[in-house]
């Protein structure tokens, strides 16, 4: 039946999916109102201030704590050996390896965490820290991944001595973690060996750091009469953070709460659980007492996940047209002094077997090898899934690398390997099932946008006169939503997610999932999902996460799984909801279910208008008058398992032009087109497009988390570590493109993390689309004015 | 990112003030706008046990015309030096390579004094106020004196005034007619100190150089004044050719060090690529 005029403006009213709403989270935020940990103010609160290591590896002669204590307002001071009667000291990682709380006998990265120093003042707990003497024997140190397996490198793990596995497979040296290989390697070879033509490059995925905003913290509050803890914290995840807690403390999870209310931005980093953490639980367990730590920005940056830092060797085999045959990837990963990457178990190296693409390419090979080295641990998915970003910009990079070999237009070879419509669902070489995708035409359409032949025409012209202009493609594909229970799961829990509504007697509702909003605007797009559903305002719902005794269990909000898990319970859960009110109306009616037509927000007797019952009054319905041998109440939980990952896609398209004499890039034009399948909210897709963009180009053209060769980082403060402002971000223009994921209830893919993903090696192929008139086929970022002016100085152009 | 403890004084008077430094020496630090010197104590690299705060000394405050020269109190923000009508008039250079320091925030704080009188070879003043051939005047315990801006750098932070001393005033003659200034800094982001920064102040008679002012920032111990490249200059018609040998005077003198901006290598060219481009700047503004 055709939506009449009527039902139309009911449905506006709705604020439904497809809808621009305004964010409901920004009165807060924009007045100041919201509330982050280092709001929390607990009665009896206490500070803790850790103590870390100035050096990158040494040994741990002594530490002397007595003028410390004797500093009046200093409370306690704990070290490892207050740690180990609890069987604290060292803690679990996501990586399967163990991580030292707080140092055990030896540090092994620049800032790791020796003792924390306990005091009534946040300030007296600072001049505490300075007071607590520690005596070090320096040891030297690894910066270099690549030096990690020599044969007389330093040992950095003693405690790993002897043990030939790190939860992944055999070690093949004292700094090895773990070899992980998808593909076929034989097959591979073998095309290699018989390729018209191959290439090959070495490609850096730098050290980088997501750098929220707001650091990371927490307040540790045990209750001694009770035994409860509640634990007040800046996590992606707090389900599974209370899990955890629950394996290491002891207490019954029952008992255990975690309350995460604001968050100032996440992007991997409060994924992992810290150190700090650890000692502030226990410290307020011994104490009795709130304990709250919150970490500086020095030591969120030097300490926390870090992410990247992937050595690859990236090689592709392909006919003289340029159809790739195979590929071959090898990566040497540095994980940091533990093994605390975060990833799901199953998974050593994430999803990076996603290094395909959107190509057809029938043969593939992939190996990572992780090391250990004196850096701080980590490994985090910066605003993208487990590896991706590292993968797709491999490959990326390496089809520009073609096309530049083969003298084809790098629009032009995109082309002739995308995986075409009718192929979906594909099965990549590499074992994925890519549920749906529409490449060619999306990269058409920026094409045309941008006048793409006009472009590189005036790119010639530019030549001409010893000018450097730039044009970057990419067209990328996602993994995201991790993911399918069957092959995903973290410490054995499976990465479900879950939503529990409860419709109220006067018709609103309420909410609760597993997930974790860190910024990305939940409380809106959730409640416009289920206004969709059930016909309910979404100003009428209230949305809600971050509390473990409230929310149902689920993985939080990482890898883009929000929309393609999250909201999927969302949907399903609501539609539980409209399979019963289904009844009740039926009953209501006196018709058969059959008989009834769903109409925005009411049943209505199929043929008869007038014969209709409102969501409204279903729902005091459901509390007043149900069938019989129906229970009373109107709410549904579901926790959905995703049937298989989703796969945005986009095409993007970079156009920037180089200062010769300073190296210095300017971007001129960025025109991103993403397709994340059905959409929710366009204004809230479009702010994400903008944040993940303006966090590739952080990433592309500044960010570098770097060592000298004793494993001082050099730049840990926002001086020197580039997190651009508004001046220097350059202008986007977005677009899109809808192809539904055939298997998520909406057909929503999730978008977040794209524009990151793609956007990166973007930048750098016109970065070096700019210079590859002069013979250069790859740099490495980050593409700072002195890095490139190097270049160029090297080429001959600067002076 | 926690200070240790010291004592705050606000002292409403230049003389209240310069009493305090007499009484407490080398354990006292003046605040002015407190960009440098707060993040400093907060990393413990500065642990001042009094901080003398003068912001409330509103007699440091504020721009003026003196008998033919322009004079502007040692407390006057960044934002006001921007916002002057006076200076965008009588010396342009100012206004806006006060524009290219901090971002907002902190040229709303920052003062022209503080940077100054830090002694910071990264700070932008020093070399606006040598290629200004600005005068500074000194209050101490003992009265005031001057002290030209060419001769009160002597080393990183390291300058002539002493630990009870007050810069209270900055003196230089308004820009002369036929004459351009520019101030050409890279910087990786709003905010950044220069990676190089060069000033030129030249006065023309038709295309022959009359008189040339070529200083650096960040590119020594001390913002750098390239005399040789004055002398390149001065007397000649001015070609492409003369401000490329300028422009190599200007990386021959520098001596940067290398941090995460850049490499010695790298710092060096660019001090020749933004005197050349100050230079070319300069005149052309000299040339109207």
């Amino acid at each position: 039946m055709a939506a009449t005029a009527e039902s139309l403006e009911r449905k506006e009213k709705l604020q439904g999916i497809g809808c621009s709403r305004k964010r409901k989270e920004d009165p807060r935020f924009i007045q100041g109102k919201g509330i982050y940990v280092d709001d929390v103010k607990l009665p009896g609160m206490v500070y803790g201030a850790l103590v870390r290591s100035p050096h990158a590896h040494a040994r741990i002669k002594s530490i002397n704590k007595e003028k410390a204590l004797a500093l009046p307002g200093v409370i306690t001071v704990l070290t490892a050996d207050d740690l180990k009667p609890l069987n604290l000291h060292w803690m679990p990682t996501l990586g399967s390896d163990v991580q030292a709380v707080l140092a055990d006998e030896k540090v092994g990265f620049q800032l790791q965490e020796v003792a924390m120093v306990i005091a009534e003042e946040r300030y007296i707990a600072a001049d505490g820290v300075d007071l607590v003497e520690v005596e070090y024997e320096e040891l030297p140190a690894i910066t270099d991944p690549h030096k990690s397996m020599d044969p007389d490198a330093p040992i950095i793990r003693e405690d790993l001595v002897g043990k030939d596995e790190v939860g992944h497979g055999k070690r093949l040296h004292d700094n090895h973690i773990f070899t992980w290989e998808a593909g076929d390697k034989d097959s591979t070879d073998a095309v290699f060996d018989k390729a018209e033509v191959t290439i090959k490059e070495e490609i850096l995925n730098p050290r980088v750091h997501p750098c929220p905003i707001e650091t990371c913290g927490c307040v540790a509050s045990f209750d001694k009469i009770n035994g409860h803890l509640t634990v007040h914290m800046t996590t992606q995840n707090s389900h599974l953070v209370r899990t955890v807690l629950a394996m290491l403390s002891g207490i019954p999870e029952s008992k255990i709460r975690v309350i995460t209310n604001d968050i100032g931005g996440g992007f991997g980093n409060k994924v992992p659980i810290y150190p700090g953490y650890v000692v502030a639980i226990v410290a307020s367990i011994v104490l009795g007492r709130p304990v709250k730590w919150i970490e500086s920005r020095i030591e969120n940056l030097s300490t926390t996940g870090f992410a990247r830092d992937y050595h690859g060797t990236a090689e592709l085999a392909a006919d003289k047209e340029g159809h790739i045959q195979a590929l071959r990837f090898n990566v040497l990963a540095d994980h940091g002094a533990f093994n605390a990457h975060v990833s799901a178990t199953k998974w050593p190296a994430g999803l990076f077997s996603i290094c395909t693409g959107s190509y057809d390419i029938p043969t593939a090979y992939v190996k990572v090898d992780a090391v250990f080295t004196n850096k701080a641990p980590g490994g985090v998915a910066y605003r993208c899934s487990l590896r991706v970003t590292e993968a797709v910009y491999l490959i990326e990079r390496m089809i520009d690398i073609l096309a530049q070999k083969l003298n084809i237009d790098k629009a032009e070879i995109r082309r002739r390997n995308f995986i075409q419509a009718d192929q979906f669902p594909y099965n990549t070489s590499l074992g994925w099932t890519l549920d749906s995708g529409n490449y060619g035409p999306a990269l058409d359409k920026v094409l045309k946008a941008v006048d793409y032949e006009g472009l590189r025409k005036e790119q010639a012209e530019k030549r001409a006169k010893g000018e450097l202009m730039g044009i970057g493609i990419s067209t990328f594909t996602e993994i995201v939503g991790a993911g399918p229970t069957k092959a995903c799961d973290i410490l054995g829990i499976g990465l479900f997610d879950s939503c529990e509504i409860r419709v109220n007697p006067t018709g609103s509702a309420i909410a609760r999932m597993g997930t974790q909003s860190q910024g990305q605007g939940h409380e809106t797009t959730y409640a416009q999902i289920i206004a969709t559903e059930l016909g309910i305002p979404s100003d009428e719902i209230q949305v809600e996460e971050g509390d473990t005794d409230k929310a149902p269990y689920g993985a939080g909000t990482w890898g883009s799984r929000t929309t393609p898990v999250g909201a999927a319970a969302v949907t399903k859960a609501a539609r539980k909801i409209r399979d019963k009110a289904r009844k009740i109306a039926a009953h209501l009616l006196e018709v058969s279910e059959d008989d009834l037509e769903w109409d925005v927000d009411q049943f209505r007797v199929k043929g008869v208008p007038d014969q209709v019952k409102t969501m409204k009054e279903i729902a005091m319905a459901a509390y007043s008058n149900v069938p019989e041998g129906m229970e009373n109440g109107l709410e549904a939980v579901d926790y959905y398992d995703p049937p298989n990952f989703t796969f945005p896609f986009g095409a993007y398209v970079c156009v920037i032009d180089i200062d010769p004499q300073t190296g210095e890039i300017k971007v001129r034009r960025f025109y991103a087109l993403d397709d994340c399948g059905t959409r929710i909210n366009d204004m809230i897709i479009e702010g994400q497009i903008h944040g993940g963009l303006t966090e590739a180009f952080a990433v592309s053209m500044g960010q570098l988390i770097d060592f000298d060769e004793e494993g001082n980082l050099l730049g840990n403060s926002l001086m020197d570590y580039f997190v651009p402002t508004a001046v220097e971000t350059p202008h986007w223009e977005t677009d899109y493109t809808v192809t539904p994921s055939p298997h998520h209830p909406l057909g929503a893919k999730g978008v977040a993390e794209s524009p990151h993903v793609g956007g990166i090696p973007c930048f750098s192929n016109a970065v070096i689309d700019a210079l590859s008139h002069l013979g250069v086929t790859h740099v490495d970022m980050p593409h700072t004015a002195a890095r490139i002016w190097k270049k160029l100085h090297e080429l001959g152009v600067a002076k | 990112m926690i200070p240790p403890s010291f004592q705050y004084h606000a002292p409403g008077s230049v003389d209240d003030a310069v009493a305090l430094l007499s009484q407490y020496g080398d354990e006292a630090k003046l605040l002015a706008g407190g960009h440098s010197l707060l993040p400093m104590m907060k990393l413990r690299f500065a642990e001042p046990e009094h901080l003398v705060d003068i912001n409330n000394i509103e007699s440091l405050k504020g721009i003026r015309e003196e008998n033919g020269e322009i004079v502007i109190g040692a407390m006057t923000t960044e934002s006001a030096l921007i916002s002057s009508a006076l200076l965008q008039e009588k010396c342009p250079l100012l206004p806006e390579a006060a524009g290219l320091i901090g971002d907002p925030q902190v040229r709303n704080r920052g003062t022209i004094g503080g940077d100054i009188a830090h002694g910071d070879p990264a700070n932008d003043h020093p070399a606006l106020m040598m290629a200004l051939d600005a005068i500074f005047t000194l209050v101490g315990p003992n009265g005031s004196r001057q002290v030209a801006a060419n001769d009160f750098y002597l080393g990183t932070f390291y300058t002539a005034l002493e630990a009870d001393e007050i810069l209270t005033e900055i003196r230089f003659s308004p820009q002369s007619p036929n004459t351009g200034a520019s101030y050409h800094k890279l910087k990786r982001k709003t905010g950044d100190f220069a990676t190089a920064a060069a000033a030129a102040v030249i006065e023309m008679s038709g295309d022959t150089c009359q008189r040339a002012r070529i200083t650096l920032t960040n590119l020594g111990p001390t913002a750098l004044r390239v005399k040789d490249a004055e002398a390149v200059l001065v007397g000649q018609v001015i070609t492409d050719d003369l401000i490329d040998q300028a422009a190599q005077k200007a990386m021959d003198i520098c001596d940067p060090v290398q941090d995460l901006r850049g490499d010695v290598e790298y710092k060096t060219h660019m001090a020749g690529e933004m005197t050349r481009r100050a230079i070319k700047t300069a005149i052309e503004r000299a040339k109207g």
